[in-house]
This record gives structure tokens, C-alpha cells and sequence, in this order.
């Protein structure tokens, strides 16, 4: 099971993504995901967040309880939802967007900047395109074919191939990004020697708010 | 008895009633009645496929007419006549859909409802029996109530200011607006014929005599005195400003017909607009081929 | 026009299923007030009704919206509104003229948080009762519960199904969680859906009685305009449908009203079951506290503990007898619901003393813990 969060704030279409990833990996992909989000007097601009559980099963418990995929594309969004984030969890960020505090030691980052490859490509409104790209390289927890299939119908149809675009922008970034992540290991050569994982915790954990 | 003598008994208007439901509960001196025999003589001279027509009625003492005329009929609850009869129609744009009944009713808990069918103008005759007064929970002050009038709830006199309901209709949209008194028969039965003839929303204000709790109460006599009194004061001005036309205790009843004029109704205009924004993809809807 | 039914496979929220499943079955009008977390039932069929030849209107309130589906119902019509807590409460005495003049029509309702204007944004099941005794006087109807967009579909449909069956309001008591979250839906090919209408009447116009029954109790139903010269009414009235103020009228009515829906409880409940077979602690529960409670259930078998879960799909009429049954064998009865116990209660009153109905209580706004129930069920085994 995959529990993941993604967050920014009110307009950046982060609503959007929990909707397309929770799509392709229904539709597309053969597995169950339910999708939720805050539903709240928010205005545009303040904190938001959408969240989608994945799993081989169909999936009973409606919400996330400890995501180990945090995608933060605002600071207030990445400060509000970070301490939630799993200790071994990934932390998926907009580097233009959020500045990065401190972090806990097993947490693994990867950062793009996608609102500016939007913005170089004409328009930052793609910017959750390219986010969901080097999510989607970055996870693997979704395919990249199931997420371009999902498009259709969640992106304006005359922005759909540019859409795609931002969004293969985006993955070939985060397959590169792993790529020579791979490839600094091996340099190193280092065998890994991680800890043993502390266990996470299975059921949720009681909250008034979302 | 022989079939022609029954002829003669027979009364003109029974083929639009229940008369397996008569007697009525209405009063002696009530002025219902008068405006039903006024509805059922423009049904008579309507052409109107009478299968066709549905009457609404609300709660009240003229809630009950829906239980009396013989058409499709439904008595409602307290104030939704309107939105029940909007139902209707949507639904089945085919029918001729009245709604006939009290002011407290349409005036009072379903205001909201008569001004938003106004506002659409939706394709409905509201037949509204003001006696300016709750009867049937015996003779309290209503939204109608002129200033002064006693009633059991308004015991030192009505200080509130009474809605004029043709005002209201107009200010809302309504195309048609008349007023008359439950003395104008045939002025009743011939707006409820021209009202049945249009497109819209169409609104008959019939002032009637409440004997019983009204006019006791107020001490205004019988109902004879009350018909003299509409006789005496009522004063006929075809399109006069709704504006001008409030009533008064005892005084001036302005009647006539006020406003007759031609809009889109809400079908229309929802086929016309969407026909425009959806292209030929679009049905029109209620429209036959 | 548009196909009616959208064949596929769809990612969406309950909201919008119950708005397809609408459709599907038939639905052609909507008469809509707007309001969390129901809106977007209301969105999704004005899009949706003028491709498929329906009307969608947006009324002035919940009480004309309720109104307006009773009207738009007795033109033959299938018809749905739906709303949350504040607009329920606004509905309910016209939910009794429709329970009374016996009109087909599909109410849903996107369960908030009450008392009051509540948790608006949050979810919650406060409204079972109401949904059971809100309207004055008594009465029979009947209410289903979803507990995912999936249901959300297949569960509207029932619901029409069963309002058209058995000429009654039938209420779709989903909740905030349900209504806007998004899963995969299903939705099969349309000859393979079972759409049931209204019995229509045969025979003599001028013969013609109302509400005479028909052989399971519901009286044939004519559509205004066919010629019947029908008098509909809610006030107590006899098989003409004509006012009559007796005792004898009220309960020759009651008889019927009641009798159409106790004498066909078999065709008209609908339940699930699972790991009942072994089961001495059964979770009783509905709509998104199935979920939670199914966590459950898997946690405490994991342990060892011999839990099942009992569903209520048909919450009202309430399955009494088999909890009855069921209370003969069990250890005990434990009820999460996101309010303070009120199918806890009824639990409570069919288990009759032979097994303990516990609840997990919960105010709301949010879904169980699953521990709390776990916690509930480990303290029932004891």
C-alpha cells in the first residue's frame, strides 16, 4: 500500500494530481486507489492538499495515515505536512517554491523546479504537470503510461499535448536524477548499509482536522 | 324522475366538479365558491383539452377547491403549491397547470415560492383567493391584513403593513396581473380565460368575503354588506400602476386588470439558451416535433 | 441526445455516481438547492439531464426542490433531489406528503455534521433517525446507505428501483466522505441494468380507484394527464384518494402505507456479510463506517479474535430479524456509526438482552479510528 500527499497551495492544481494519479493507477494500472481531499472555506492561495491511498486491494480505510510520499509545491504546505511524512519517507519539492529545513536523517529528497520548466515552456499552469512527472520518475509507485492515458478529461483538451509535454518534461528529469543518483552510489561503491527501518505506524492516527 | 327533468337540475358547472365531494365545507356567504363557479364557466369556455389541465392547491380554506374540481388535483402542503406545480409543469410541459389558493398560502409561508415563479416566469396560473385573513385556523392576521382590521391574533387592531400582492407579482415578473372582487363574476371568469390563454406567469388577485371570522370580527355585517361594500368601493382602472393599488380597511378596492404583457417563460428561454450553447446536439425540451 | 448510461470504467466521486446511477435508471428530473456536500449532485445533473432529455431546475429552497420531485413525479417521471443536514431538515414535511399521497422519489442525502449549520466540510451520520421519524406522524419509508462511489452508483439505482416498487420516498443516506471522495466506478452496460417503474393501472378509466392495492399492497399509479382525473391529497384519505376525516379512513391508510413495505421486508432489505460464519462479535454497521470497520475485523482475526461485520446496505426498514437471529449466537453486537449510538439503539432493541450492542461513538467530522474499534471488539470478547 502507498499512501502519498501531494500539497501547495490553492490554484497550483493540486487537487488535480491526487486526481490524475488516483485515476491512472485505477483506470490504467489494475490497482485500487481512493482519492480525498480537503474540502474547506480555503481560499486560493492558502495551503492545500490531496491525498490518494494505493493498494493491490481495494482500499477499506478512506485516508492516509502516515504518507511516505510527501509532494510539497509551497512552503506552507511543506511545513504543515512534513512532520506527518514517514521517517523513511520521500520528500517530492518545487526548488524554486520551498526552502528546505533541517530534515529528519532517513527522509530522501528530490527536488525540481518545476514551476520555472513551466514557465519556460510557456505557461507556470503546467507547473503540477511537471510535478507529477518527476513524481511519477521518482516513485514508481504509478507508470508513466497510465498517468498520460489518465489526462483526458482532467486537462483542458486543447492543452492536452502540452500537458503531456510538461509532464514527460518533468519524469525525464527525475529518471535522470535517479540515474546519476545510481551512478554516484556505484562511485562510491559503498555497499548499502542502511539501518533496520523503524515500523510504521498501521493504523491512523486520531485527528479532529484533516 | 324522467331524463329531462334532471336536465334542469342539474347544475352548469357540474361537469368540472367532484360531486360525489359536494357538499363543500366552505361558509355560508364565502366568497370560494364564487370564484370556483368563475374557474369551472372559463374551463366550460376554454378550449382547452381539459385532460390536459392540473389544479394546485395549498392548505387553507381555498386549499381545498383542488378536492372539489374535477380535474387532475392535488391539495399539498402549506405554501408549496407553487413549487409542486412547477414540478408539474417541468415535467410535462404538455399540461395547463393552476394554482388556486389562499393568500396565507401563497402570500404568507410560500412568498418565497410565488416570487421566484414570478421571477422565471414560469408557465402557471396562480388563482389567489385573498380574504385577508387564516381562516381555517379561525381568523388571524395575515400578510394581506389592511391596517387597523381586528383579527384574533392582531386583537388591538393589524399594525403590520399588508403586502399588495399585484405590486408584488409585477415587481417580480409576472406577465399577467389582474385583481377583481368575488362580485365581478364575469370579469373573474374572463381573466382566468385570458390568463389560461397566455404563456407565463399569470396572477388573479380575487378579493372574497370571509363571514364567518373576517367580517364578524371587524363587525362589516353579512356577506350581502361585504359584496355591497366591494360594489360601492371598488373602482375598475385597466392598467393602473401596481404601485398605486394598495388596500385599505373598507376603502378603495382598485380592480382591473393590470399588466398583460409577453416574455420568454423559463422552458423557453432554457431551450433557447441552450440550443445556443449546445448547438444541435441540444433537444429542445417539451417541444413536439 | 447522449447515451444515458455511461458504459466504462470512471474515476469519480460518490456525488457523481449517484448522479450517473440517477440517469441510468432513469431519472429525468432534478429540482436542486444547493448546499456542502451535496452541490455536486446538483452540477453533475444539470450537465447531465439536457443530454438525455430531462429538466434540472435549481429552486429557491430545499423545501420547493422537495416540492418540485413530488409534483414532477405524478407526470410519470422519475425524479431525485439531493441535499445535506439543514435542507433534510427543511424537507421533511413534504417527505411526508410524499410517504402519504405514496409518490415515487429518490432523496439524497450527503450526510455533515449537525446539530445546526455543524461541520459543514465534514462528514458525519447524525441523520439516521431523522431519516427514519423526521416527518410528523407515522410511517414507513425506506433508506439505503453507500459506503463508496461505487455504491453510490449501484445504490441509487436500488433506490429508484424500490421508490418505484413500492410507491415511497427512498432516501440515499451517503456522507461527506463518500460524496466527494474519488474512486474507479464501474458502470456496466445498460441491458444489464434492472430498471423497475411504477405499476401502471389497466381496466376502466371511471372505475379506477387510487389507491387500491395491488396484489404485494401498492396501488397501480396513473400519470396526470392520462385522463384519470385523479384527486391527490395529504390530508387522510380512502382508496379514492378523497379526504375522509374517520378513524376507520386512518386506518385502512396506515394499513396500507405500512403493510406495502413490513409484508415485502425480504424484497426490500438488502445486507452484506462478512466472516459471519464463526463470528461471535459482529460489527453491525453503515456506509463509510463498513470501511472502517472491515480494518477492523482483519485486524482483530489477526489476533484471533472471531469478528465478522453485518452491513446494512437497507438501514430502514431496519433488519430486525436477523439481528434477532443473529443475537441468539453471538457474544456481541458492536456498532460504530459517526453519531453518539442512534442504530446502536436499535441494535440494542431487537438483540433484546441476549447479546450487548456496544457502541463506538464517534461526534463526528471525521471517520473510526479503526484501534477504537479494535479496542471495542477485544473489550467485547472479554
Amino acid at each position: 500500500m502507498n499512501e502519498i500527499r501531494f500539497s501547495g497551495y490553492g490554484g497550483q492544481g493540486i487537487i488535480r494530481c491526487g486526481l490524475i494519479t488516483g485515476k491512472a493507477v485505477s483506470l490504467f494500472d489494475n490497482k485500487f486507489g481512493t482519492m480525498t481531499q480537503s474540502f474547506g472555506p480555503e481560499a486560493r492561495g492558502s495551503a492545500c492538499s490531496s491525498q490518494v491511498v494505493i493498494s493491490e486491494d481495494r482500499v477499506l480505510y478512506p485516508y492516509i495515515t502516515r504518507p511516505e510520499i510527501l509532494v510539497s509545491m509551497s512552503q506552507d504546505a511543506y511545513e504543515k505536512y512534513e512532520p506527518e511524512l514517514r521517517a523513511d519517507g520521500i520528500l517530492i519539492y518545487d526548488t524554486d517554491l520551498v526552502r528546505l529545513k533541517p530534515l529528519r536523517a532517513q527522509i530522501k529528497v528530490y527536488g525540481v523546479p518545476s514551476t520555472r520548466f513551466a514557465e519556460e515552456m510557456g505557461n507556470r499552469i503546467f507547473a503540477n504537470l511537471v510535478m507529477l512527472g518527476f513524481f511519477t520518475g521518482i516513485s514508481q509507485v504509478v507508470s508513466a503510461e497510465a498517468m498520460k492515458k489518465a489526462l483526458p478529461g482532467l486537462v483542458p483538451k486543447r492543452f492536452l499535448e502540452l500537458n503531456i509535454r510538461a509532464f514527460e518534461k518533468g519524469y525525464d528529469y527525475g529518471i535522470e536524477l535517479l540515474a546519476k543518483e545510481k551512478q554516484e552510489a556505484q562511485k562510491e561503491a559503498k555497499p548499502p548499509e542502511k539501518p533496520p527501518l523503524p515500523e510504521a505506524k498501521k493504523t491512523p492516527p486520531r485527528k479532529a482536522k484533516q | 324522475m324522467k331524463p329531462e327533468e334532471r336536465v334542469e337540475e342539474r347544475n352548469p358547472i357540474e361537469d368540472f366538479l367532484r360531486m360525489d365531494r359536494i357538499p363543500h365545507i366552505w361558509c355560508p356567504g364565502c366568497g370560494i365558491g364564487t370564484v370556483v363557479t368563475s374557474f369551472a364557466e372559463a374551463m366550460k369556455k376554454s378550449e382547452l383539452d381539459l385532460d390536459k389541465v392540473a389544479v394546485v392547491s395549498g392548505i387553507g380554506c381555498t386549499g381545498r377547491v383542488a378536492g372539489y374540481v374535477k380535474f387532475d388535483s392535488f391539495h399539498t402542503t402549506h405554501g408549496r403549491a407553487i413549487p409542486f406545480a412547477t414540478g408539474l409543469k417541468l415535467a410535462n410541459p404538455e399540461l395547463k397547470v393552476v394554482v388556486f389558493s389562499g393568500d396565507g398560502d401563497i402570500a404568507g409561508i410560500g412568498g418565497n415560492h410565488f416570487i421566484h415563479a414570478a421571477r422565471r416566469n414560469m408557465d402557471i396560473l396562480v388563482i389567489c383567493v385573498n380574504n385577508f385573513n387564516y381562516a381555517m385556523t379561525g381568523g388571524q392576521v395575515a400578510a394581506t391584513t389592511p391596517l387597523t382590521a381586528n383579527l384574533s391574533t392582531a386583537p388591538f387592531g393589524n399594525f403590520e403593513y399588508p403586502f399588495n400582492l399585484a405590486y408584488l407579482a409585477d415587481a417580480c415578473g409576472a406577465t399577467y396581473v389582474a385583481r377583481w372582487t368575488s362580485l365581478h363574476i364575469r370579469r373573474v371568469t374572463k381573466s382566468i380565460q385570458e390568463a389560461l390563454a397566455k404563456r407565463g406567469f399569470s396572477f388573479i388577485e380575487v378579493i372574497t368575503p370571509c363571514v364567518t371570522l373576517y367580517a364578524r370580527r371587524n363587525r362589516l355585517g353579512d356577506g350581502l354588506n361585504l359584496l355591497k361594500y366591494y360594489y360601492d368601493k371598488s373602482e375598475m382602472k385597466h392598467g393602473a400602476d401596481t404601485r398605486t393599488v394598495d388596500i385599505d380597511f373598507q376603502g378603495k378596492i382598485i380592480v382591473g386588470k393590470f399588466v398583460d404583457k409577453d416574455k420568454p417563460t423559463f422552458l423557453e428561454c432554457m431551450n433557447t439558451h441552450l440550443q445556443k450553447t449546445l448547438g444541435d446536439k441540444y433537444v429542445p425540451y417539451g417541444v413536439k416535433p | 441526445m447522449k447515451p444515458a448510461v455511461r458504459t466504462g470504467s470512471h474515476y469519480i466521486t460518490g456525488d457523481v455516481a449517484c448522479a450517473e446511477g440517477a440517469i441510468a435508471a432513469g431519472c429525468r428530473f432534478f429540482g436542486a438547492y444547493p448546499i456542502t456536500p451535496a452541490t455536486e449532485v446538483a452540477e453533475h445533473m444539470a450537465e447531465r439531464l439536457p443530454d438525455v432529455g430531462g429538466t434540472f431546475i435549481q429552486m429557491e429552497d430545499e423545501i420547493a426542490a422537495i416540492a418540485s420531485i413530488l409534483g414532477a413525479s405524478w407526470t410519470g417521471v422519475k425524479t431525485m433531489t439531493a441535499t445535506s443536514g439543514p435542507g433534510f431538515s427543511l424537507m421533511m414535511e413534504n417527505l411526508g406528503l410524499g410517504v402519504c399521497t405514496e409518490t415515487p422519489c429518490v432523496i439524497v442525502n450527503v450526510q455533515r455534521t449537525g446539530p445546526s449549520t455543524g461541520l459543514p466540510t465534514q462528514t458525519g451520520q447524525g441523520d439516521m433517525m431523522q431519516a427514519r421519524w423526521g416527518s410528523h406522524g407515522d410511517y414507513e419509508l425506506i433508506a439505503i446507505a453507500p459506503s463508496s462511489p461505487q455504491d453510490c452508483f449501484y445504490h441509487t439505482i436500488l433506490a429508484f428501483n424500490l421508490s418505484e416498487k413500492y410507491r415511497v420516498p427512498v432516501l440515499v443516506m451517503a456522507d461527506e466522505i463518500v460524496g466527494h471522495m474519488s474512486e474507479k466506478v464501474v458502470i456496466p452496460d445498460a441491458k444489464e441494468i434492472t430498471l423497475v417503474s411504477r405499476p401502471k393501472p389497466k381496466g376502466r378509466k371511471d372505475r379506477f380507484r387510487l389507491y387500491e392495492p395491488g396484489p404485494n399492497g401498492v396501488a397501480p399509479m396513473p400519470a396526470i394527464g392520462e385522463g384519470y382525473n385523479v384527486h391527490v391529497t395529504g390530508l387522510t384519505h380512502d382508496e379514492r384518494g378523497y379526504p375522509s376525516m374517520t378513524v376507520e379512513a386512518q386506518e385502512q391508510m396506515m394499513a396500507r402505507l405500512k403493510g406495502k413495505i413490513r409484508n415485502n421486508l425480504d424484497d426490500i432489505i438488502h445486507t452484506e456479510e462478512y466472516l459471519m460464519e464463526d463470528a461471535d462479535i459482529v460489527i453491525v454497521s453503515y456506509g463509510i463506517s463498513v470501511r472502517t470497520g472491515l480494518t477492523a475485523v482483519d485486524e482483530a482475526r489477526k489476533l484471533g479474535y472471531k469478528a465478522g461485520l453485518f452491513r446494512l446496505i437497507t438501514v430502514w426498514p431496519f433488519p430486525e430479524g436477523r439481528i434477532k437471529a443473529l443475537a441468539k449466537k453471538v457474544k456481541a453486537f458492536v456498532v460504530p456509526e459517526l453519531n453518539l449510538g442512534q442504530i446502536r439503539r436499535e441494535v440494542e432493541r431487537c438483540a433484546f438482552g441476549r447479546a450487548p450492542a456496544i457502541g463506538v461513538p464517534h461526534c463526528g467530522g471525521w471517520v473510526h479510528d479503526p484501534d477504537d474499534i479494535l479496542k471495542t471488539i477485544k473489550e467485547a470478547a472479554r
